[in-house]
Protein backbone atom coordinates (compact mmCIF):
# COMPACT_ATOMS: atom_id res chain seq x y z
CA UNK A 1 0.00 0.00 0.00
CA UNK A 2 1.10 3.56 -0.65
CA UNK A 3 1.87 5.83 2.32
CA UNK A 4 2.69 9.55 2.28
CA UNK A 5 4.45 10.80 5.39
CA UNK A 6 6.13 14.16 5.90
CA UNK A 7 9.40 13.36 7.65
CA UNK A 8 11.51 16.20 9.03
CA UNK A 9 9.61 18.61 6.81
CA UNK A 10 10.13 16.66 3.61
CA UNK A 11 7.31 14.83 1.82
CA UNK A 12 8.00 11.11 1.41
CA UNK A 13 5.89 8.57 -0.43
CA UNK A 14 6.56 4.83 -0.72
CA UNK A 15 4.84 1.56 -1.38
CA UNK A 16 5.08 -0.53 1.78
CA UNK A 17 3.60 -3.76 3.13
CA UNK A 18 0.76 -3.05 5.59
CA UNK A 19 2.84 -4.75 8.32
CA UNK A 20 5.74 -2.29 7.92
CA UNK A 21 6.44 -0.69 11.27
CA UNK A 22 7.02 3.06 11.31
CA UNK A 23 10.53 2.56 12.72
CA UNK A 24 11.46 0.35 9.75
CA UNK A 25 10.01 2.90 7.33
CA UNK A 26 12.25 5.50 8.97
CA UNK A 27 15.41 3.40 9.29
CA UNK A 28 15.26 1.18 6.21
CA UNK A 29 13.08 2.85 3.62
CA UNK A 30 14.29 6.40 4.36
CA UNK A 31 17.75 5.39 5.67
CA UNK A 32 17.41 7.70 8.70
CA UNK A 33 19.24 5.57 11.24
CA UNK A 34 19.34 8.02 14.16
CA UNK A 35 16.16 6.43 15.49
CA UNK A 36 17.14 3.19 17.23
CA UNK A 37 15.37 -0.09 17.85
CA UNK A 38 16.07 -1.20 21.40
CA UNK A 39 13.66 -3.60 23.09
CA UNK A 40 11.21 -3.79 20.18
CA UNK A 41 8.40 -4.27 22.74
CA UNK A 42 7.41 -0.62 23.46
CA UNK A 43 9.26 -0.59 26.78
CA UNK A 44 12.59 1.17 26.21
CA UNK A 45 11.72 4.26 24.16
CA UNK A 46 14.87 4.16 21.98
CA UNK A 47 12.57 4.36 18.92
CA UNK A 48 10.75 7.51 20.12
CA UNK A 49 9.88 10.00 17.35
CA UNK A 50 7.32 12.78 17.14
CA UNK A 51 4.04 12.15 15.35
CA UNK A 52 2.32 15.48 14.72
CA UNK A 53 4.50 16.95 17.47
CA UNK A 54 3.93 14.29 20.15
CA UNK A 55 6.32 11.56 21.30
CA UNK A 56 5.34 8.05 20.16
CA UNK A 57 7.14 4.72 20.02
CA UNK A 58 7.75 4.02 16.35
CA UNK A 59 8.28 0.28 16.96
CA UNK A 60 4.63 -0.01 18.03
CA UNK A 61 3.05 1.82 15.12
CA UNK A 62 2.46 0.82 11.55
CA UNK A 63 3.76 3.14 8.85
CA UNK A 64 0.15 2.96 7.57
CA UNK A 65 -1.04 4.62 10.80
CA UNK A 66 1.28 7.56 10.12
CA UNK A 67 0.01 8.01 6.56
CA UNK A 68 -0.76 11.69 6.03
CA UNK A 69 0.98 12.70 9.29
CA UNK A 70 4.11 14.69 10.08
CA UNK A 71 6.95 12.75 11.69
CA UNK A 72 10.06 14.30 13.25
CA UNK A 73 13.13 12.19 14.00
CA UNK A 74 16.35 13.12 15.79
CA UNK A 75 17.80 14.12 12.39
CA UNK A 76 15.14 16.82 12.17
CA UNK A 77 16.02 18.50 15.47
CA UNK A 78 19.05 20.57 14.47
CA UNK A 79 18.52 23.62 12.27
CA UNK A 80 21.22 24.84 9.84
CA UNK A 81 23.87 22.82 11.65
CA UNK A 82 22.94 24.21 15.08
CA UNK A 83 21.80 21.67 17.63
CA UNK A 84 18.36 21.88 19.22
CA UNK A 85 18.56 23.38 22.75
CA UNK A 86 17.74 19.94 24.18
CA UNK A 87 20.62 18.32 22.30
CA UNK A 88 22.89 21.15 23.46
CA UNK A 89 21.75 20.62 27.07
CA UNK A 90 22.47 16.87 26.87
CA UNK A 91 25.98 17.66 25.62
CA UNK A 92 26.69 20.30 28.27
CA UNK A 93 25.34 18.21 31.16
CA UNK A 94 26.86 14.87 30.18
CA UNK A 95 23.36 13.51 29.55
CA UNK A 96 24.68 10.57 27.57
CA UNK A 97 27.12 7.75 28.09
CA UNK A 98 26.94 5.06 25.37
CA UNK A 99 24.41 7.20 23.49
CA UNK A 100 22.05 4.46 22.36
CA UNK A 101 19.03 5.75 24.27
CA UNK A 102 19.86 9.40 23.54
CA UNK A 103 17.83 10.02 20.36
CA UNK A 104 14.73 8.63 22.08
CA UNK A 105 15.49 10.50 25.30
CA UNK A 106 15.84 13.79 23.43
CA UNK A 107 12.61 13.27 21.48
CA UNK A 108 10.69 12.27 24.62
CA UNK A 109 12.15 15.20 26.58
CA UNK A 110 11.21 17.77 23.90
CA UNK A 111 7.66 16.38 23.83
CA UNK A 112 7.55 16.57 27.63
CA UNK A 113 8.57 20.26 27.61
CA UNK A 114 5.98 20.98 24.92
CA UNK A 115 3.33 19.73 27.37
CA UNK A 116 4.90 21.13 30.55
CA UNK A 117 7.26 24.05 29.97
CA UNK A 118 8.56 24.20 33.54
CA UNK A 119 8.65 20.67 34.98
CA UNK A 120 10.01 19.75 38.41
CA UNK A 121 12.68 17.08 38.70
CA UNK A 122 9.99 14.57 39.75
CA UNK A 123 7.81 15.50 36.77
CA UNK A 124 10.78 14.91 34.45
CA UNK A 125 11.47 11.49 35.99
CA UNK A 126 7.82 10.51 35.64
CA UNK A 127 7.58 12.09 32.17
CA UNK A 128 10.54 10.02 30.94
CA UNK A 129 9.34 6.75 32.48
CA UNK A 130 8.95 5.31 28.99
CA UNK A 131 12.66 5.68 28.18
CA UNK A 132 15.28 3.34 29.59
CA UNK A 133 19.03 4.04 29.81
CA UNK A 134 21.02 0.84 30.24
CA UNK A 135 24.05 2.88 31.37
CA UNK A 136 21.70 4.11 34.13
CA UNK A 137 22.74 7.68 33.42
CA UNK A 138 19.41 9.03 34.60
CA UNK A 139 20.78 11.67 36.96
CA UNK A 140 22.49 13.66 34.21
CA UNK A 141 19.63 13.05 31.77
CA UNK A 142 17.26 14.69 34.26
CA UNK A 143 19.78 17.52 34.82
CA UNK A 144 19.94 18.00 31.05
CA UNK A 145 16.18 18.34 30.73
CA UNK A 146 16.08 20.77 33.67
CA UNK A 147 18.78 22.83 31.96
CA UNK A 148 16.94 22.77 28.63
CA UNK A 149 13.72 23.91 30.33
CA UNK A 150 15.57 27.02 31.58
CA UNK A 151 16.81 27.91 28.08
CA UNK B 1 10.02 -8.26 15.23
CA UNK B 2 7.63 -7.83 12.37
CA UNK B 3 4.00 -9.01 12.45
CA UNK B 4 2.82 -11.78 10.13
CA UNK B 5 1.35 -10.57 6.85
CA UNK B 6 -2.10 -9.01 6.83
CA UNK B 7 -4.23 -6.71 4.74
CA UNK B 8 -5.41 -3.37 6.09
CA UNK B 9 -8.60 -1.46 5.42
CA UNK B 10 -9.48 1.95 6.81
CA UNK B 11 -12.95 2.63 8.16
CA UNK B 12 -14.18 6.20 8.15
CA UNK B 13 -17.17 5.56 10.42
CA UNK B 14 -18.32 3.09 13.08
CA UNK B 15 -20.95 1.78 10.64
CA UNK B 16 -18.29 1.10 8.00
CA UNK B 17 -16.05 -0.65 10.54
CA UNK B 18 -18.94 -2.87 11.69
CA UNK B 19 -19.81 -3.75 8.12
CA UNK B 20 -16.15 -4.68 7.47
CA UNK B 21 -15.88 -6.90 10.57
CA UNK B 22 -19.14 -8.55 9.51
CA UNK B 23 -17.59 -9.21 6.10
CA UNK B 24 -14.26 -10.61 7.34
CA UNK B 25 -15.46 -12.27 10.56
CA UNK B 26 -12.91 -14.00 12.79
CA UNK B 27 -10.00 -13.17 10.48
CA UNK B 28 -10.33 -9.45 11.21
CA UNK B 29 -9.30 -7.32 14.18
CA UNK B 30 -10.08 -3.68 14.83
CA UNK B 31 -6.99 -1.46 15.10
CA UNK B 32 -7.40 1.70 17.23
CA UNK B 33 -4.18 3.05 18.81
CA UNK B 34 -2.66 -0.39 18.41
CA UNK B 35 -0.81 -0.41 21.72
CA UNK B 36 -2.32 -3.71 22.86
CA UNK B 37 -2.81 -5.34 19.45
CA UNK B 38 0.48 -4.53 17.66
CA UNK B 39 2.68 -5.96 20.47
CA UNK B 40 0.60 -9.17 20.37
CA UNK B 41 0.96 -9.33 16.59
CA UNK B 42 4.73 -8.76 16.78
CA UNK B 43 4.99 -11.71 19.17
CA UNK B 44 2.69 -13.71 16.82
CA UNK B 45 0.28 -14.23 19.70
CA UNK B 46 -2.32 -12.73 17.38
CA UNK B 47 -2.26 -13.24 13.62
CA UNK B 48 -5.31 -11.58 12.09
CA UNK B 49 -5.23 -11.63 8.29
CA UNK B 50 -7.21 -8.37 8.13
CA UNK B 51 -6.82 -5.22 10.20
CA UNK B 52 -9.61 -2.66 10.14
CA UNK B 53 -8.05 0.66 11.05
CA UNK B 54 -10.58 2.66 13.08
CA UNK B 55 -7.96 5.13 14.33
CA UNK B 56 -9.13 7.87 11.99
CA UNK B 57 -12.77 7.92 13.06
CA UNK B 58 -12.39 11.31 14.72
CA UNK B 59 -16.04 11.62 15.74
CA UNK B 60 -15.48 8.82 18.29
CA UNK B 61 -12.92 10.94 20.15
CA UNK B 62 -14.74 13.20 22.63
CA UNK B 63 -15.43 13.84 26.30
CA UNK B 64 -18.85 15.28 27.19
CA UNK B 65 -20.59 16.27 30.40
CA UNK B 66 -23.93 14.44 30.14
CA UNK B 67 -25.58 15.50 33.41
CA UNK B 68 -25.21 12.70 35.96
CA UNK B 69 -22.48 10.99 33.97
CA UNK B 70 -19.73 11.82 31.53
CA UNK B 71 -19.58 10.27 28.06
CA UNK B 72 -16.24 9.38 26.52
CA UNK B 73 -15.85 8.35 22.88
CA UNK B 74 -14.14 4.96 22.54
CA UNK B 75 -11.30 6.41 20.46
CA UNK B 76 -10.35 9.06 23.04
CA UNK B 77 -6.66 8.69 23.86
CA UNK B 78 -5.45 8.09 27.41
CA UNK B 79 -3.58 11.42 27.33
CA UNK B 80 -6.81 13.26 26.51
CA UNK B 81 -8.69 11.50 29.34
CA UNK B 82 -5.85 12.29 31.76
CA UNK B 83 -5.80 16.00 30.86
CA UNK B 84 -9.54 16.59 30.44
CA UNK B 85 -10.96 19.22 32.79
CA UNK B 86 -14.36 17.47 32.65
CA UNK B 87 -12.86 14.13 33.71
CA UNK B 88 -10.62 15.73 36.35
CA UNK B 89 -13.58 17.58 37.85
CA UNK B 90 -16.26 14.86 37.78
CA UNK B 91 -14.39 11.53 37.73
CA UNK B 92 -10.94 12.34 39.13
CA UNK B 93 -10.22 8.65 39.77
CA UNK B 94 -10.47 7.95 36.02
CA UNK B 95 -8.22 10.90 35.06
CA UNK B 96 -5.66 9.72 37.61
CA UNK B 97 -5.81 6.07 36.50
CA UNK B 98 -5.45 7.12 32.84
CA UNK B 99 -2.23 8.95 33.79
CA UNK B 100 -0.84 5.61 35.06
CA UNK B 101 -1.35 3.69 31.80
CA UNK B 102 2.01 2.77 30.27
CA UNK B 103 4.08 5.91 29.66
CA UNK B 104 3.60 9.23 27.85
CA UNK B 105 4.36 7.75 24.43
CA UNK B 106 1.84 4.96 24.98
CA UNK B 107 -0.78 7.43 26.25
CA UNK B 108 -0.34 9.55 23.10
CA UNK B 109 -1.55 6.59 21.01
CA UNK B 110 -3.55 4.18 23.18
CA UNK B 111 -7.32 4.69 23.46
CA UNK B 112 -9.74 4.04 26.32
CA UNK B 113 -11.99 1.92 24.09
CA UNK B 114 -9.06 -0.14 22.87
CA UNK B 115 -7.91 -0.83 26.41
CA UNK B 116 -11.39 -1.85 27.60
CA UNK B 117 -12.20 -3.99 24.54
CA UNK B 118 -8.83 -5.75 24.90
CA UNK B 119 -10.19 -6.82 28.35
CA UNK B 120 -6.83 -7.43 30.00
CA UNK B 121 -7.29 -7.88 33.76
CA UNK B 122 -3.77 -6.48 34.27
CA UNK B 123 -4.70 -3.15 32.64
CA UNK B 124 -5.69 -0.19 34.80
CA UNK B 125 -8.81 1.08 33.04
CA UNK B 126 -10.99 -2.06 32.97
CA UNK B 127 -10.87 -2.28 36.79
CA UNK B 128 -11.19 1.50 37.19
CA UNK B 129 -14.34 1.76 35.07
CA UNK B 130 -15.68 -1.37 36.83
CA UNK B 131 -15.22 0.27 40.25
CA UNK B 132 -16.91 3.42 38.95
CA UNK B 133 -19.98 1.51 37.74
CA UNK B 134 -19.47 2.53 34.09
CA UNK B 135 -21.68 1.46 31.21
CA UNK B 136 -20.20 0.62 27.82
CA UNK B 137 -22.15 1.42 24.65
CA UNK B 138 -21.47 -1.05 21.84
CA UNK B 139 -22.64 -0.86 18.26
CA UNK B 140 -23.42 -3.75 15.93
CA UNK B 141 -25.20 -4.24 12.62
CA UNK B 142 -28.59 -3.84 14.36
CA UNK B 143 -27.76 -0.68 16.28
CA UNK B 144 -26.47 0.07 19.76
CA UNK B 145 -26.84 -1.67 23.12
CA UNK B 146 -25.51 -0.92 26.60
CA UNK B 147 -23.46 -3.35 28.66
CA UNK B 148 -22.69 -2.66 32.32
CA UNK B 149 -18.96 -2.92 33.06
CA UNK B 150 -19.75 -5.65 35.62
CA UNK B 151 -21.28 -7.79 32.84
CA UNK B 152 -18.61 -7.06 30.22
CA UNK B 153 -15.58 -9.11 31.31
CA UNK B 154 -16.03 -12.82 30.62
CA UNK B 155 -12.57 -14.34 30.85
CA UNK B 156 -8.91 -13.78 30.01
CA UNK B 157 -8.97 -11.22 27.13
CA UNK B 158 -12.64 -12.15 26.59
CA UNK B 159 -15.52 -9.70 26.68
CA UNK B 160 -19.25 -9.64 26.04
CA UNK B 161 -18.64 -7.95 22.67
CA UNK B 162 -20.09 -9.98 19.80
CA UNK B 163 -17.68 -10.60 16.89
CA UNK B 164 -19.48 -7.99 14.77
CA UNK B 165 -19.76 -5.31 17.47
CA UNK B 166 -17.48 -2.48 18.44
CA UNK B 167 -17.27 -0.39 21.60
CA UNK B 168 -18.25 3.20 20.77
CA UNK B 169 -18.80 5.05 24.06
CA UNK B 170 -18.04 4.76 27.76
CA UNK B 171 -20.47 6.35 30.24
CA UNK B 172 -19.07 6.96 33.70
CA UNK B 173 -21.25 8.19 36.62
CA UNK B 174 -19.95 11.33 38.28
CA UNK B 175 -18.16 10.42 41.49
CA UNK B 176 -19.17 11.84 44.83
CA UNK B 177 -16.90 11.54 47.84
CA UNK B 178 -13.31 10.34 48.06
CA UNK B 179 -11.33 8.08 45.76
CA UNK B 180 -7.99 6.33 45.49
CA UNK B 181 -5.89 4.46 42.95
CA UNK B 182 -3.18 2.11 44.20
CA UNK B 183 -0.78 0.51 41.75
CA UNK B 184 1.93 -1.82 43.02
CA UNK B 185 4.71 -2.59 40.56
CA UNK B 186 8.47 -2.89 40.47
CA UNK B 187 9.24 -0.64 37.49
CA UNK B 188 7.61 2.67 36.65
CA UNK B 189 5.89 1.80 33.38
CA UNK B 190 4.96 -1.82 34.17
CA UNK B 191 1.54 -3.35 34.54
CA UNK B 192 0.39 -3.54 38.14
CA UNK B 193 1.35 -6.69 40.06
CA UNK B 194 -1.84 -5.77 41.94
CA UNK B 195 -3.83 -2.57 41.59
CA UNK B 196 -6.90 -1.14 43.33
CA UNK B 197 -9.36 1.48 42.12
CA UNK B 198 -11.78 2.70 44.79
CA UNK B 199 -14.24 5.43 45.68
CA UNK B 200 -16.32 5.94 48.81
CA UNK B 201 -19.23 8.22 49.68
CA UNK B 202 -20.69 7.43 53.11
CA UNK B 203 -22.11 3.90 53.00
CA UNK B 204 -21.72 3.67 49.23
CA UNK B 205 -18.47 2.51 47.68
CA UNK B 206 -16.94 0.82 44.65
CA UNK B 207 -13.73 -1.21 44.80
CA UNK B 208 -12.15 -3.11 41.91
CA UNK B 209 -8.92 -5.04 41.61
CA UNK B 210 -6.31 -5.08 38.82
CA UNK B 211 -4.50 -8.35 38.01
CA UNK B 212 -6.23 -10.48 40.65
CA UNK B 213 -7.73 -13.04 38.25
CA UNK B 214 -8.54 -13.63 34.60
CA UNK B 215 -10.89 -10.61 34.61
CA UNK B 216 -10.89 -7.34 36.54
CA UNK B 217 -12.55 -8.11 39.88
CA UNK B 218 -15.31 -6.12 41.59
CA UNK B 219 -14.70 -6.52 45.33
CA UNK B 220 -18.38 -6.65 46.28
CA UNK B 221 -17.72 -8.15 49.73
CA UNK B 222 -15.66 -5.09 50.67
CA UNK B 223 -18.44 -2.70 49.66
CA UNK B 224 -21.09 -4.84 51.42
CA UNK B 225 -19.04 -4.86 54.62
CA UNK B 226 -18.59 -1.08 54.53
CA UNK B 227 -22.31 -0.60 53.90
CA UNK B 228 -23.14 -2.66 56.99
CA UNK B 229 -20.82 -0.62 59.17
CA UNK B 230 -17.57 -2.64 59.15
CA UNK B 231 -14.33 -0.80 59.79
CA UNK B 232 -11.84 -0.23 56.96
CA UNK B 233 -9.52 -2.87 58.44
CA UNK B 234 -12.36 -5.40 58.64
CA UNK B 235 -13.55 -4.65 55.09
CA UNK B 236 -10.02 -4.82 53.65
CA UNK B 237 -9.62 -8.37 54.98
CA UNK B 238 -12.31 -9.35 52.45
CA UNK B 239 -10.38 -7.79 49.52
CA UNK B 240 -9.69 -11.06 47.73
CA UNK B 241 -13.03 -12.77 48.47
CA UNK B 242 -14.11 -12.59 44.80
CA UNK B 243 -10.61 -12.93 43.33
CA UNK B 244 -8.78 -15.92 41.93
CA UNK B 245 -5.26 -14.56 41.73
CA UNK B 246 -2.78 -16.33 39.50
CA UNK B 247 0.85 -17.11 40.29
CA UNK B 248 3.41 -15.89 37.77
CA UNK B 249 7.00 -14.61 37.52
CA UNK B 250 6.12 -11.45 39.46
CA UNK B 251 4.16 -12.84 42.38
CA UNK B 252 2.59 -15.95 43.87
CA UNK B 253 -1.14 -16.19 44.35
CA UNK B 254 -0.67 -15.88 48.14
CA UNK B 255 1.45 -12.75 47.79
CA UNK B 256 -1.13 -11.17 45.47
CA UNK B 257 -3.85 -11.89 48.04
CA UNK B 258 -1.73 -10.21 50.72
CA UNK B 259 -1.08 -7.22 48.47
CA UNK B 260 -4.78 -6.87 47.67
CA UNK B 261 -5.68 -6.63 51.36
CA UNK B 262 -2.96 -4.05 52.06
CA UNK B 263 -3.76 -1.96 48.96
CA UNK B 264 -7.52 -2.05 49.56
CA UNK B 265 -6.96 -0.85 53.12
CA UNK B 266 -4.76 2.01 51.86
CA UNK B 267 -7.27 2.84 49.13
CA UNK B 268 -10.17 2.97 51.60
CA UNK B 269 -8.18 5.09 54.05
CA UNK B 270 -7.35 7.53 51.27
CA UNK B 271 -10.96 7.51 49.99
CA UNK B 272 -12.32 8.24 53.46
CA UNK B 273 -10.27 11.39 54.10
Amino acid sequence: MKVSITVNGKATEHDVEPRTLLVHYIRETLQLTGTNVGCDTSSCGACTVHLNGEAVKSCTMLAAQADGCAVTTIEGMSKDGVMHPMQQAFMENHGLQCGFCTPGMVMAAVSLLNENTNPTEDEIRIGLEGNLCRCTGYHNIVQSVLAAAKK
Amino acid sequence: MIPAQFDLKRASSAAEAISLIGEYGDEAKLLAGGHSLIPLMKLRLAQPSMLIDIGRITDLSYIKDAGNHISIGALTRHMDVEKSDIVKQHVPLLAHAASHVGDAQVRHRGTIGGSLAHADSASDLPATTLALGATYVVQGPNGQREIAAKDFYKGFLESALAPDEMLVEIRVPKTLGGWSFQKFNRRAQDWAIVGVAAWRNGKDSGVALVNMGSTPILATSVSAALASGASIAEAAELAAAEAEPQSDLNASSEYRTHLAKVLVRRALEESTK
